[in-house]
C-alpha cells in the first residue's frame, strides 16, 4: 500500500494575499510601445483627432452610463470599457469598414467604434425601444450588423467559433473581407477557443482572433487561471502571432493593420495578445479585492487617451483648444444620450414576440 | 412515386438544395471524403467540390459555431453531427447562440443553419449513445426541430428545412437508413415544416408516434387490428412547431390516446402532448391519456436489459389496452 504523503494540497495558484514582497505586482507587463510617428503610420492630423474624439466618447459614455446605472435608471450587468480604448480605436481605425468585428460582452466601445451613436448605445443600456438592439440585449448585446457589428456575446468563449464562421463566409464569398474577433484572457481557457484555432488554420480562415488581456478574468489574475504567455497558444497550432501594447493606440493601429494586410492576402489566421488593463470592477458589484489601489494606479499613469493627448500637443498637431473643443462636443453627444434614452419609449408589449424568427406570424408553443 | 433508402432521399434533398442555391454547403465528420459515415452525402463531394462539402476535425463544438458564424454571414449550412448525442459538445453553439442571436441584437442577424444527424438509441451502443434529443432541443425558443419516420416525410421536410431562414435541427435514424419507402417524384417536393400526417386511420384511439417510433406503432396497430381494434395514427413530424390541431382533431374522434416518444418521461414530448390534450380536449377523453417511453433509466448494453428499456410493441398493445379498458 502506498504511503500517504504529508503536507499542505493546494490547487489553483494563490492571488494578492500571499504577496509579501511590497513591490506593485501588475495584471499584464506591457511590450514597448511603437516608436512610430503619426506620419509614419499615415495618420493625418485629422485622423489623430478623430481617434481622440473617439477614444474620448468610449471614455465618457460609459462613465456616464455607470453614473445612470448607480442612479438606478438601468439594471442588469454593465461591464465597462474604460481603460481599454485604444485596442477598439486603434483597431476600427486599421480595418476596413467592412471587415467584419465580434466581441464577447465588454462591447460598448466597439459599438461606438463601428457606428452605433451614443443615442442607440445609452438607450439600449436603458432598455428602450429606440437602442441599437430595440431594447432586446441591453449591455451585453450591442449590434450593429449593417457596419459589420455582430455584436457582443455573453458566453465566455462561446463567440470565438462564430469569429471563425464569420471567416468561413470570407473566404467561401471570396469577398476580400476579414473577421476579427476579440475576447477576453479567461475566454483562452475555454475549449471553444481550442477547437476554433485548430479549424481556423486547417481551413486557412481570414481571421484575427484577439484576446484582450487585461490581467484578469473577473476576479481571477491570469497566472492564476492559466498557464504560460497566452500568446504561446499560437505555437500550438502554427498560427502565427503577436503580443501589442494595448495602452497605446499606435501600437494596437501599426501592427493591426500589418496583421489586417497579411490576412486579406494570405488567407492565413492569427492570434494576438494585446495587453491591456480595465480601470473599473469586471462588472458594477465587484468589489475588486483581487488586485491593490496601487496597481491600478500604475496603469492610470499611462492612459492611452491622455497618452494620445500628450502626442498630439507635443507634437503640435492640435492646440489645447481644439481638443477641449472635441471634449466639450463628446460630452454634450454624451449627455444628449442620456437624455434621449430617459425620453424614448420602452418596447412595446407585443415586441415580447417579435424578433424571435424570420415570418411574420411564427408558431409560439403555449 | 420512387422507392428510396431514407439515407437516398436525405441525400437527394441536399443535393437538390445545393444545386438550387450556391450559398448551400455540408459540413461534418466524415461527409466528404468518406462519403458520409452513414452515407446520406454520398458523391456530393465529387458533384460539388471541396469548397462545398467539407470534412471536419472531431470538433463540434467548433465546427457548429463555425457554421452558426458563416450562416449569420450570409451563408445556409447544412452542419451534421454523426450523432446528436455528440451535439450535446455543441449544444451552446445551437442553445445559446444559433437560437438567440436574432432576438438579442433585435432582429438584426438572422441564422438559416440546419443541424442534421442520427438522434436516440440504435441497439446496444451503451449508455452515451442512445438519448433521443428531440424534445430538449424543441425545449427552447428559437428552433424548430424536426424528427421523421419515412423516407418520404424526409425529403420533404429537409428540403424545408435548408430552404428555412431560422435555425432548424432535423433528425434522423441509424437504423432507418437503410429502411425503403415510396417518395414522391414531384419536382421540388416541399412538405411545410410543422405539418402533421395521419399515417393510418382508426376509430378506437389515436397512437402519437414520431421517428422511430411510428414503426412501433404500426407493429402494433397491426396486432390490435387483429383483435378488432383499429388504430389512428398520428405522426406529427416535426416536434416543434408541433401540429396540435391534427392531434386534437383525430382525439375528438376516438376518444382516447397513447402516445409514443424514444425519449426518457420527464418533460417530453410526451408529457407535453398528454398536457396538451388534456387543456384542449378534456371533454373528449373516455380514459386518461397513456404514454410509452423509455424508462428514466440510462440505456444498458447488456441484450436483455436492453430489450427491456426499449420501447416494445407489448407496451404499446398494453397502454392501448389500458385507455380501451380491454384488460
Amino acid at each position: 500500500m502506498a504511503k500517504k504523503k504529508s503536507g499542505n494540497v493546494e490547487f489553483a495558484p494563490r492571488g494578492i494575499g500571499d504577496e509579501k514582497s511590497g513591490a506593485v505586482q501588475k495584471g499584464v507587463d506591457l511590450p514597448a510601445a511603437t516608436k512610430s510617428k503619426h506620419k509614419d503610420l499615415g495618420l493625418s492630423a485629422a485622423k489623430l483627432k478623430a481617434m481622440y474624439e473617439q477614444m474620448y466618447l468610449q471614455r465618457r459614455f460609459e462613465e456616464r452610463a455607470m453614473q445612470q446605472y448607480q442612479k438606478g435608471k438601468f439594471g442588469g450587468f454593465l461591464h465597462l470599457y474604460i481603460g481599454q480604448e485604444a485596442i477598439s480605436t486603434g483597431t476600427t481605425f486599421a480595418l476596413n469598414d467592412d471587415d467584419d468585428i465580434i466581441t464577447a460582452y465588454r462591447d460598448h466601445g466597439w459599438g461606438l467604434c463601428r457606428g452605433i451613436s451614443a443615442n442607440e448605445g445609452m438607450a439600449e443600456l436603458f432598455g428602450k425601444a429606440t437602442g441599437c438592439s430595440r431594447g432586446k440585449g441591453g449591455s451585453m448585446h450591442f449590434a450593429k450588423a449593417e457596419n459589420h457589428f455582430w455584436g457582443g456575446y455573453g458566453i465566455v468563449g462561446g463567440h470565438i467559433p462564430i469569429g471563425g464562421g464569420l471567416a468561413f463566409a470570407n473566404k467561401y464569398e471570396q469577398n476580400g473581407r476579414i473577421s476579427t474577433c476579440f475576447f477576453g484572457d479567461g475566454a483562452v481557457d475555454q475549449g471553444a477557443l481550442h477547437e476554433t484555432f485548430n479549424i481556423a488554420q486547417l481551413w486557412k480562415l481570414p481571421a484575427i482572433f484577439v484576446v484582450e488581456n487585461n490581467g484578469y478574468s473577473m476576479g481571477t489574475a491570469a497566472r492564476r487561471h492559466t498557464v504560460a504567455d497566452i500568446v504561446d497558444r499560437a505555437d500550438g497550432y502554427g498560427m502565427k502571432s503577436a503580443v501589442i501594447n494595448g495602452m497605446d493606440v499606435f501600437s494596437v493601429y501599426e501592427k493591426m493593420k500589418e496583421i489586417a494586410d497579411d490576412v486579406r492576402k494570405n488567407s492565413e489566421p492569427w492570434f494576438v495578445e494585446i495587453r491591456t488593463y480595465r480601470y473599473r470592477g469586471h462588472s458594477m458589484s465587484d468589489p475588486q479585492k483581487y488586485r491593490t489601489k496601487e496597481e491600478l494606479e500604475e496603469y492610470q499613469k499611462i492612459d492611452p487617451i491622455e497618452r494620445l493627448k500628450t502626442y498630439i500637443l507635443e507634437n503640435d498637431i492640435a492646440k489645447e483648444a481644439a481638443l477641449e473643443k472635441i471634449e466639450e462636443k463628446v460630452e454634450q453627444e454624451v449627455l444628449d444620450a442620456v437624455e434621449f434614452a430617459d425620453n424614448s419609449d420602452f418596447p412595446k408589449d407585443e415586441e415580447l414576440y417579435e424578433d424571435m424568427f424570420v415570418e411574420d406570424n411564427p408558431y409560439f408553443h403555449t | 412515386m420512387a422507392e428510396l433508402q431514407f439515407r437516398e432521399a436525405i441525400k437527394a434533398a441536399i443535393d437538390e438544395e445545393m444545386a438550387r442555391d450556391e450559398k448551400v454547403l455540408v459540413m461534418g465528420e466524415e461527409v466528404a471524403e468518406y462519403n458520409g459515415a452513414y452515407k446520406t452525402t454520398e458523391g456530393l463531394l465529387d458533384k460539388y467540390g471541396y469548397k462545398r462539402v467539407i470534412d471536419t476535425p472531431i470538433s463540434e463544438l467548433g465546427f457548429a459555431g463555425i457554421g452558426v458564424g458563416a450562416a449569420m454571414n450570409g451563408l445556409r449550412p447544412i452542419v451534421e453531427f454523426m450523432t446528436f448525442n455528440f451535439a450535446v459538445l455543441a449544444a451552446d453553439q445551437i442553445i445559446n447562440h444559433a437560437s438567440k442571436v436574432k432576438y438579442m441584437t433585435g432582429g438584426q442577424i438572422d441564422c438559416p443553419i440546419v443541424f442534421r444527424g442520427p438522434n436516440a438509441s440504435a441497439g446496444q451502443l451503451g449508455a452515451t449513445h442512445s438519448v433521443a434529443y428531440d424534445s430538449m432541443y424543441a425545449h427552447f425558443p428559437g428552433l424548430k426541430v424536426i424528427y421523421t419516420s419515412e423516407p418520404d416525410d424526409a425529403k420533404g421536410l429537409l428540403k424545408s428545412a435548408i430552404r428555412d431562414d431560422n435555425p432548424v435541427l432535423f433528425m434522423e435514424s441509424e437504423q432507418m437508413y437503410g429502411l425503403k419507402g415510396e417518395v414522391s417524384d414531384e419536382e421540388d417536393y416541399i412538405i411545410p415544416i410543422g405539418k402533421g400526417k395521419i399515417k393510418r386511420e382508426g376509430e378506437q384511439v389515436t397512437l402519437v408516434a414520431h421517428g422511430k417510433m411510428y414503426h412501433l406503432a404500426v407493429q402494433a396497430a397491426k396486432e390490435l387490428a387483429k383483435d378488432g381494434v383499429e388504430c389512428e395514427i398520428i405522426d406529427p413530424r416535426t416536434v416543434k412547431p408541433l401540429d396540435l390541431p391534427l392531434i386534437i382533431e383525430s382525439i375528438k374522434k376516438t376518444n382516447r390516446c397513447v402516445i409514443l416518444d424514444e425519449a426518457h418521461p420527464f418533460g417530453g414530448l410526451a408529457a407535453e402532448v398528454g398536457f396538451l390534450i388534456q387543456r384542449e380536449a378534456f371533454d373528449y377523453l373516455d380514459a386518461p391519456v397513456q404514454r410509452v417511453t423509455l424508462p428514466d433509466v440510462c440505456a444498458p448494453f447488456a441484450k436483455n436489459l436492453f430489450d427491456l428499456w426499449y420501447p416494445s410493441v407489448k407496451q404499446v398493445v398494453d397502454a392501448v389496452n389500458q385507455v380501451t379498458y380491454r384488460n
